[in-house]
């Protein structure tokens, strides 16, 4: 049997996620051991990446909850966390519209809701929404307008969060499935399969998979009921339909199908919200495009699935409270369980992390804060925004930029090697972090080049590139491979 | 017996039916619109032929691979073993667009040349 | 930044550039030039490794590579510049040309003409919303044929491939030739879209199945591709309950069209023909900005070479008198429209004072039918397929035999263009 390296820590995070990245980048504001273990090759790929990265107002949620204690201060928190990691932040605006009368109606109990809160919100009626976004559906009787909801990319806010975390301490496994964990005395066990993992505080932000690391630790009490959510994306050149995200009127199970514009530009519409039995099942379907296609359109029109490039699905961890579950385990001391993180979770992810922070402190860990942490991570080169003289001067520096990799997006080589030194070693990593293979052709020039490159920085041959991880190899054989060796025919 | 082949020759993709004896010889061929389809019919019958066009492995220059191609048809059915032939071959650079790689090549009096300068 | 002047700028270095750059020389234009993302000439055919190029122009079958060569010959053979491992990032309706290398950074590139020849890209299976996971494994079939062609590599063993044009079956051939199994070729239209040649030579020679009225309606795995969904398909294209056959397979190809890619064009403020996805042109090739020009895959997908070329000598000479100032400015355009059964025709607008050869495609396959080209010609083909470009040449003298508004071109069943 393989020997397991022991790895001490103080707080180990199960789940490097949206709310995993999040507290680790607060706990590296102390001196403590902080551990990230991650199953997936890089951070944010599981619900996190699928999220539609709307950074709600705060109106939505039933007061009293979890959700509603998190997510306007959450929203609150955004514009300084993504100046300081230099992730992009679009505070664009959210309306909720109402297609019929009742719905204007329910429209006007969030909007007071909203404004009991002291979300910055009003109404508007369908003259002054049309005037702001033309696109709209001339027959609506209202609008909600929150200037304070936006959109940010998850994945990239994840991988900042982790990238700033690193960079003051903390430390991050991924490709790490925990596979066992336990109890022994005062310190917790996990095991993955290299690893054996040792901490006096465990944060369980194993997101779907949440009821099932608790289960392994002897908590039973909760569990996740997965719900699927497909999205589709748009081309570029649609970009300017919104400026807002469109809302409906929620319906009993999601806050309805939207018009979202993303933060990189792409329009984009959906979620749809089915519970299933499977928390791994991510595939795309007929049904669920034509429901998405007529939702959307009842909020513009002018939609048209010509111009769609991509479509994705995820799976949103809700837990069966209804509700997010923010505690210390009343069972296992030193478990602290941050789950069921379905909406707003990614709004509320900044504020529960700080409050995270004093869970771990009730746990019995003495925080001290570091003198030293460094709350900037590395500002991001996004060559495609800049002007002409700062990408000039940008290859004068380093001709790693003056090669174009993704010609949809305008991606050089030199954010692509940035990319791979912050962390990714996967196409979707590059996807995600430097936009190379997101355009409209989906990677169908860029592809081969960025392998190349990934082959290139990580040493490794171009067999053994994934596009997301072990078993994930896009190319599998060399030419004439098949005919002089390998599985012949 | 009755065999068809679709002729190949012009965009009519004429229909050619192929009356054969118990021996597989050619008793009469019916359904072409012109001359050149008969004649092609009855070669995809008796000696089928194609030209090869495939990669081989290259060292030295700017792309791992060389385009190759046989300057004539050769019989259809050494296609398959004509793939694993390629397969054991590796040039190396520079190449020029028409460089004989194998003279002929399975013996059949085509060559197997270079598609391009590497 | 540096600055460069130039009087014809070639954007794409392929067989359309190739062809207008050294046409746009042979007019006389003194600087021209030719920007290549790439880090050699010759744009996809250098990935086409099979034959059948040429046959019109060269009466050989030569392979995409040999036929490329002969035009990358003869720019070596000319003080015609080139750029590579350049990508041109914008292009402005006054003719700049802003692009970057990391040899020399930014430049702006100031032209009299322009030639856009930027060619294709694939359909992806994102834009036909394929049901399914999203594994490893699915690339559109002009990728893959990159990978076994440039850079060394089957991509799996045991493929499907969705789409019988040209591209899907040519790979299939490929694949197989390379010890890999095809295990079937999938096509919505009830017949094959590509050559007939292709299905003989790249299905039959190989026993592959074809499956027509059919397409991917699930791809399943994981991580890798791990088999497809295919079902039959009604007139309007939905899966017919019942009809679900499962395939296992490790990759999926996809050959379901070609978009010209105008981006830079429509930034430039170049207006663009629906039907086409290229640019709107006129019988010099010109877009509606004044000094640029298109020709190629770019302005409408061609299936023969030979047809690019001639369609880029044509853009480049006519770039070429406009970089000199010696372009003539008819002074009545006449539009040119689609008529029955004709799905497009290129150019859009014609001046009747210029031989003027037409590019057109047909809406539906149709037998013996009668080409009418505005009354002035008619032409006779006994089998007329969407996927045959037609050309029609028309003279002046012929030309000016023309009356009346608009210039119809359609194509008549001949019973019934007889009975008229």
């Amino acid at each position: 049997m393989r020997e397991k390296k022991t790895l001490t820590v103080d707080v180990a995070i199960v789940g490097g996620g949206i709310i995993g990245t999040a507290v680790a980048r607060e706990l590296s504001k102390y001196q403590v051991n902080v551990l990230v273990v991650e199953k997936e090759a890089e951070v944010g790929w599981g619900t996190t990446k699928a999220n539609s990265g709307i950074v709600h107002a705060g109106f939505h949620e039933e007061p009293g909850t979890l959700k509603a204690k998190y997510c306007f201060p959450g929203n609150q928190m955004y514009p300084k966390l993504c100046e300081e990691l230099d992730v992009c932040f679009k505070q664009n605006g959210i309306l909720m519209v109402a297609r019929t009368d009742e719905e204007w109606e329910i429209v006007q109990k969030y909007y007071q809701r909203g404004k009991d809160r002291g979300v910055p919100v009003e109404l508007l009626n369908p003259e002054q929404a049309l005037a702001l976004e033309p696109a709209l559906n001339p027959e609506i009787k209202g609008a909600l307008h929150a200037p304070n909801g936006g959109a940010v990319m998850p994945f990239e806010l994840a991988a900042a969060l982790m990238e700033n975390a690193l960079q003051n301490g903390a430390q991050l496994l991924t490709d790490a499935p925990v596979v066992a964990a336990g109890l022994e005395g005062d310190k917790k066990i996990l095991e993955t399969e290299g690893y054996r993992i040792e901490a006096k505080v465990v944060i369980n932000a194993a997101g779907l998979f949440a009821d099932d690391l608790a289960r392994m630790f002897g908590d039973d009490y909760f569990s996740i009921k997965p719900r699927k959510g497909e999205e589709y994306l748009f081309d570029l050149d649609t970009k300017d339909l919104v400026t807002r995200t469109i809302f409906p009127v929620p319906t009993k199970v999601s806050k309805g199908i939207l018009v979202i514009p993303t933060a990189e530009g792409n329009l984009m519409i959906g979620p749809t919200g089915d519970n299933i039995d499977d928390k791994e099942d991510l595939k795309t379907t007929r049904y669920g495009f034509s429901r998405i296609l007529e939702g959307a359109r009842s909020l513009v029109p002018g939609i048209n699935p010509r111009k769609i490039i991509a479509q994705f699905a995820g799976v949103r961890a809700a837990s069966d409270r209804g509700d997010f579950i923010v505690e210390l385990s009343p069972n296992i001391p030193g478990l602290i369980h941050l789950a069921g993180m379905e909406s707003p979770g990614l709004t509320a992810a900044p504020a529960i992390a700080v409050d995270a922070v004093k869970l771990v402190e009730e746990a019995g860990l003495k925080l001290v804060p570091k003198e030293d942490f460094e709350p900037r991570r590395k500002p991001m080169v996004r060559f495609r925004s800049l002007s002409h003289e700062e990408r000039e001067r940008l290859i004068q520096e380093n001709p790693l930029y003056g090669r174009i990799i993704c010609r949809c997006e305008s991606v050089t080589e030199g954010e692509i090697v940035d990319a791979i030194h912050r962390g990714a070693r996967t196409l979707d990593g590059i996807k995600f972090r430097a936009r190379a293979g997101a355009g409209r052709c989906q990677g169908g020039f860029c592809q081969p080049l960025v392998m190349a490159i990934i082959a290139r920085e990580l040493g490794i041959p171009l067999e053994e590139v994934t596009k997301r991880g072990r078993g994930s190899e896009p190319v599998l054989y060399h030419a004439k491979e098949l005919l002089t060796g390998g599985d012949a025919q | 017996m009755n065999k068809s082949i679709i002729c190949t020759v012009c965009p009519m993709s004429c229909n050619v039916t192929l009356e054969l004896d118990d021996n597989g010889e050619i008793i009469s061929v019916s359904g072409n619109r012109c001359p050149r389809g008969k004649t092609y019919s009855i070669k995809e019958h008796t000696a089928p032929e194609r030209t090869l066009t495939t990669t081989v492995r290259a060292v030295g220059g700017v792309h791992p691979l060389l385009p190759v191609r046989t300057d004539k048809p050769i019989p259809k059915g050494l296609l398959l073993q004509a793939m694993k032939e390629t397969a054991k071959i590796t040039v190396k650079a520079p190449v020029k667009m028409g460089d004989v790689i194998v003279e002929n090549f399975l013996n059949t009096g085509a060559n197997l040349v270079a598609s391009r300068d590497l | 930044m540096k600055q460069l002047s130039v009087d014809v700028a070639v954007i794409g270095g392929g067989p359309a550039g190739l062809a207008a750059a050294l046409s746009a020389r042979a007019e006389g234009a003194a600087k021209v030039m030719i920007i290549e993302r790439n880090h050699e000439l010759g744009g996809i055919l250098q990935q086409c490794i099979h034959h059948g190029f040429g046959l019109h122009r060269f009466k050989a079958e030569l392979t995409g590579p040999e036929y490329a060569q002969r035009f990358i010959n003869e720019v070596g053979n000319t003080d015609i510049e080139t750029l590579l491992e350049t990508m041109v990032l914008e292009i402005t309706p006054d003719r700049k040309i802003y692009a970057v290398n990391s040899e020399h950074g930014m430049m702006e590139i100031s032209a009299k003409a322009i030639v856009l020849a930027m060619g294709c890209r694939e359909r992806t299976r994102g834009a036909l919303q394929i049901p399914g996971t999203r594994p490893a494994g699915v690339f559109s079939a002009g990728t893959a044929q990159r990978y076994a062609n440039i850079e060394g590599y089957t991509p799996g063993k045991r493929a499907v491939i969705l789409g019988s044009g040209d591209i899907g079956l040519i790979m299939a051939r490929r694949f197989t030739l390379e010890g890999a199994k095809v295990e079937a070729v999938v096509e919505i239209l009830p017949y094959a879209a590509g050559l007939t040649r292709n299905v003989v030579q790249c299905l039959q020679d190989f026993g592959i199945p074809l499956y027509l009225k059919s397409t991917v309606i699930d791809i399943h795995g994981k991580d890798r591709v791990e088999a497809v969904t295919i079902a039959e398909v009604d007139d309007n294209w939905n899966p017919i309950p019942g009809t679900e056959r499962v395939i296992e397979c490790d990759t999926l190809l996809l050959s379901v069209g070609l978009i010209p890619e105008n981006e830079l064009s429509v930034h430039a403020g170049v207006k663009l023909d629906p039907v086409t996805n290229g640019a709107y042109v006129n019988e010099h090739l010109m877009t509606t900005v004044p000094g640029i020009f298109a020709c190629g895959n770019v302005l409408h997908v061609h299936d023969l070479v030979d047809n690019v070329s001639k369609e880029a000598e044509r853009a480049g000479m006519y770039a070429g008198r406009f970089a000199m100032g010696t372009l003539s400015q008819p002074e009545k355009w006449v539009k040119v429209v689609p008529g029955e059964n004709v799905r497009y025709v290129v150019p859009h607008e014609i001046s009747l004072t210029e031989p003027v050869e037409f590019f057109l495609r047909v809406q539906r396959p149709a037998e013996d039918v009668v080409v009418d080209v505005a009354g002035l010609r008619t032409i006779k083909e006994r089998s007329v397929r969407p996927s045959e470009m037609l050309n029609i040449k028309l003279t002046p003298e012929q030309l000016q035999n023309f009356t009346g508004d608009t210039f119809v071109i359609a194509v008549k069943e001949r019973k019934e263009a007889e009975i008229q």
